[in-house]
């Protein structure tokens, strides 16, 4: 009797939890894609860089911070997206700088950006990221060596990194992210689809398959 | 007491723990699902609050099978360790001790606010609820074996 009770409740509170967590995805998942058809927007901003075509169907978000490891090991994978589908993909970048002092390499990449040298920069910082993020510490003064590599001119970059346009930039990406449940890096989304469950493989089925649907007809 | 009560039966100081146990589960299943279904990183005190909660799923599921009164001993203290963090947590949480005091450094703060169920019950607060009412049966438990 007690030992049928004590199992009967395990099994009962533990199916509660699978079903209550499948629920939770099921209608987060549904929100978003509400979210994005109404607003957009909150996906992607006039202010966010981007790659592609603007006739492109397919959004690619991607919330990043320059300091995670996982967003520089995920650049090679939306790279091979963009070759799979050249015209098909819009790729969007967002903001997400939860690391300590990584606000300070978005605004070194906002900078460049003015200077044309954004994607390559950005390429630049996730390829020698260990040189300047050290067990998630960001070393800012180990990031201006680097950028020597660049043809850069540094007395613009220093100038517009005080801009305080770029400040509302990332404070609007911060406040995007959490309205969309971003609290890890990478934050993915394809039209509004978040990456679920995370990892490379669903990251291109994902993308593939919101290819075929947009255009198939 | 008949036998038959005995063994077939249930023995309210049994019933009383299996609440016990059953508020511990419901707690880390809870705390569980907080943290990786709805991706809310957990806090530094949050993280001492469940050293002292998910150890007690065990200890008192034990403690059920066979039916071992001794098990509040070792449960008690551990839950009081919890209430105490759990209040501390709490007057956090209401600013009622300063803010410059709580030990989180960096990472998520621990007056961070993710959820307010029905517009009063936020995390430490459950927390809270969870750790005293669970004192509340293992000291009545205690109680009763020492009487």
């Amino acid at each position: 009797m007690k030992r049928i009770l004590f199992a009967a409740t395990s099994f009962v509170l533990l199916a509660v939890f699978y079903f209550g967590a499948s629920y939770y995805k099921t209608s987060r998942a549904a929100e978003l894609g509400f979210l994005a058809q109404e607003q957009a927007s909150t996906f992607v901003r006039p202010h966010s860089p981007t790659l592609g075509r603007d006739d492109a169907k397919v959004y690619l978000v991607k919330f990043t911070d320059p300091a995670c490891e996982t967003c520089a090991s995920f650049s090679p994978f939306v790279k091979q997206a963009m070759e799979a589908f050249p015209s098909q993909i819009k790729f969007v970048i967002r903001y997400a700088p939860f690391h300590e002092g990584a606000d300070e390499v978005v605004r070194i990449l906002e900078a460049t950006r003015r200077q044309g040298k954004f994607w390559e920069t950005l390429e630049l910082l996730y390829r020698r990221q260990s040189t300047w993020t050290q067990h998630h510490r960001v070393q800012i003064n180990e990031v201006w060596p680097l950028l020597a590599e660049t043809e850069l001119d540094m007395e613009r970059l220093k100038m517009d990194m005080k801009d305080p346009a770029i400040t509302a930039i990332i404070e609007q990406d911060l406040a995007d992210a959490k309205a969309l449940g971003v609290r890890k890096t990478p934050g993915f989304f394809v039209n509004g689809k978040p990456l679920e469950p995370f990892g490379s493989r669903p990251l291109a089925a994902l993308i593939k398959a919101e290819v075929r649907e947009k255009y198939s007809k | 007491m008949p036998p038959l009560r005995a063994s077939q039966g249930l023995d309210p100081n049994w019933v009383l723990l299996f609440i016990a146990w059953l508020i511990v589960f419901t707690s880390t299943l809870g705390s569980l699902f907080f943290s990786y279904v709805m991706e809310f990183a957990p806090c530094v005190l949050c993280w001492y609050q469940r050293i002292c909660l998910f150890p007690l799923v065990i200890i008192l599921a034990r403690g059920l099978f066979p039916f071992d009164l001794h098990v509040v001993k070792y449960a008690l203290p551990l839950t009081a360790c919890g209430w105490l963090l759990a209040a501390y947590h709490n007057l956090l949480h209401a600013q009622l001790i300063p803010a410059d005091m709580q030990p989180c450094g960096k990472g998520v703060s621990c007056t961070e606010e993710y959820l307010e169920l029905f517009g009063f019950l936020s995390i430490p607060l459950l927390s809270l609820i969870s750790f005293t009412t669970l004192i509340l049966i293992l000291i009545t438990l205690q109680r009763r074996s020492t009487e």
